[in-house]
């Protein structure tokens, strides 16, 4: 599904391969580690391809979030700030975005997301319950990976999961480079005015869930922040769906395909954990949350980037830089991969990083425990990647057992 | 070597406490974190530099006072 609006020559690369990245990124990283490129939503930007120096960038306070800023990178030519849309926390930048990142953080640190360890495995096996219910083929994007880290986000929220297919539909629209201005504002109007609702009701009447927490908390601290609990509401919503879901699809078919490694992970569970990691290094399925725009003059790696130049730190370049990981075209489960920065770096470093691993973790080590003859119902060839997206992945995944 | 932990550029990801449980946890209130073990003996001394390394906001560093 590839955008014929996208110039070839521009950035970021569109992905025409799930395993292997694009060659030019590798010239880049030896040749020209911070270059001025064309960017694929018109203007230039400085695009960084080593490991090393995407993380200098990230984490350089100089380096502004805000995507209302002139100059910020536009990854797509329909990607353009939405005045309605409140700032979410992936835009600001401190102290807003201290502030507003501290209030929530209680709710994602390890030892929490532990505590949910049991209710997600629930819902892991809930969902296999299902599929084994069937006769296969069956899509493993609609029968696992969107459903679980949905069921997830939805309870820990407290957005009740009868709607998803509403936020589902809106999240993948959003997601997709090629939706037009008109139509990603008016899914995020939609979006947001179901959580205005929901977060009113939560204002009403209290629940024991994130907003109802967030809510009791601004109050006993002094006024409720109507906006920005729908923002909050609005970017976990987001965040939750896509991202675990395409991680999970991706991963799965790595496993399927290089039954080795499955082999390896099934005999021993405990190597699951660093499997997450190289899977999540191997894929890097986002790319747009790691754009910057230089608030002042800086110089990163010997490169003068002027104030109001836009720069993108490319983590997809980043995770396959050979002085960071050997040999990293390879998967490798035992390596040591926590270095990745598929979850950005910096202060933006993504909130939800411990759910997504420990859902992951929960779906592998269940999904071919429960099914150890899971196999594609596909050719590779023939599944449909998600290479017109914000966020890389597939949109359907047969499956047989 | 001791370690120190700047908690205003703390931003809570919690990789420390991933890398290294033993040394490192966080608070419940805002999710930053909190040192466990300050002064950290030879067979801890990877698992810190690596906590170090993999700390997103630069709040941790190793500090030798010999």
């Amino acid at each position: 599904m590839l955008d014929p609006a996208v110039d070839p020559a521009a950035y970021p690369k569109v992905r025409t391969c799930p395993f292997a990245h694009e060659p030019e990124y590798a010239r880049l990283r030896a040749e020209a580690p911070i270059t001025k490129v064309p960017m694929a939503g018109g203007g230039t930007a400085w695009l960084v391809t080593r490991h090393d120096l995407v993380r200098q960038v990230l984490g350089d306070p100089r380096m502004s979030s805000d995507r209302r800023r002139p100059g910020f990178p536009r990854l797509s030519a329909n990607q353009r700030p939405i005045p309605s849309v409140a700032p979410l926390l992936v835009g600001m930048d401190p102290p807003e975005h201290t502030e507003a990142r501290r209030a929530v953080l209680a709710e994602f640190t390890v030892r929490r997301i532990e505590k949910m360890r049991p209710r997600i495995q629930q819902i892991v096996d809930g969902c296999i319950d299902d599929m084994l219910a069937e006769t296969g083929p069956v899509d493993l994007v609609r029968a696992l990976s969107l459903p679980v880290p949905s069921l997830v986000i939805c309870e820990l929220l407290g957005v009740p999961y009868a709607d998803h297919d509403f936020f589902q539909e809106r999240s993948s629209l959003m997601l997709r480079k090629s939706t037009p201005v008109e139509q990603r504002a008016h899914a995020v109007e939609e979006l947001q005015s179901y959580l205005d609702r929901l977060v009113t009701g939560k204002e009403r009447e209290i629940t024991d869930d994130l907003l109802g927490r967030q809510i009791r908390k601004q109050r006993e601290i002094g006024e409720v922040d109507h906006h920005a609990l729908v923002a909050l509401a609005f970017l976990l919503l987001i965040a939750g769906h896509e991202t675990t879901a395409n991680m999970i699809s991706l991963g799965t078919l790595a496993l399927l395909v290089n039954p080795q490694l499955l082999a390896e992970i099934v005999a021993d569970p405990t190597k699951t954990p660093s499997a997450v990691e190289e899977l999540l290094r191997y894929f890097t399925i986002v790319e747009a949350a790691t754009s910057r725009v230089a608030l002042e003059d800086v110089e990163i790696g010997g490169v003068l980037i002027r104030a109001g130049e836009g720069v993108v730190a490319l983590g997809t370049s980043a995770n396959r830089d050979p002085d960071a990981f050997d040999q990293p075209e390879e998967i490798d489960i035992n390596r040591s991969a926590r270095r990745h920065v598929a979850f950005g770096f910096g202060p933006h470093q993504c909130l939800g990083q411990n759910l997504a691993r420990l859902e992951l973790q929960i779906v592998f080590d269940t999904l071919f425990r429960r099914l150890p003859g899971l196999r594609l119902d596909a050719a590779i060839d023939d599944l449909p990647f998600k290479s017109d997206a914000n966020v890389y992945g597939i949109y359907e995944m047969p499956v047989t057992w | 070597m001791r370690i120190e932990a700047d908690l205003d550029r703390c931003v809570g990801a919690g990789q420390c406490v991933l890398t290294a449980p033993t040394l490192f946890d966080q608070n419940d209130e805002d999710g930053r974190v909190v040192v466990l073990v300050t002064e950290v003996d030879d067979s801890a001394i990877a698992a810190a530099r690596e906590a170090v390394h993999v700390c997103p906001s630069g709040a941790l560093s190793l500090v030798d006072d010999r």
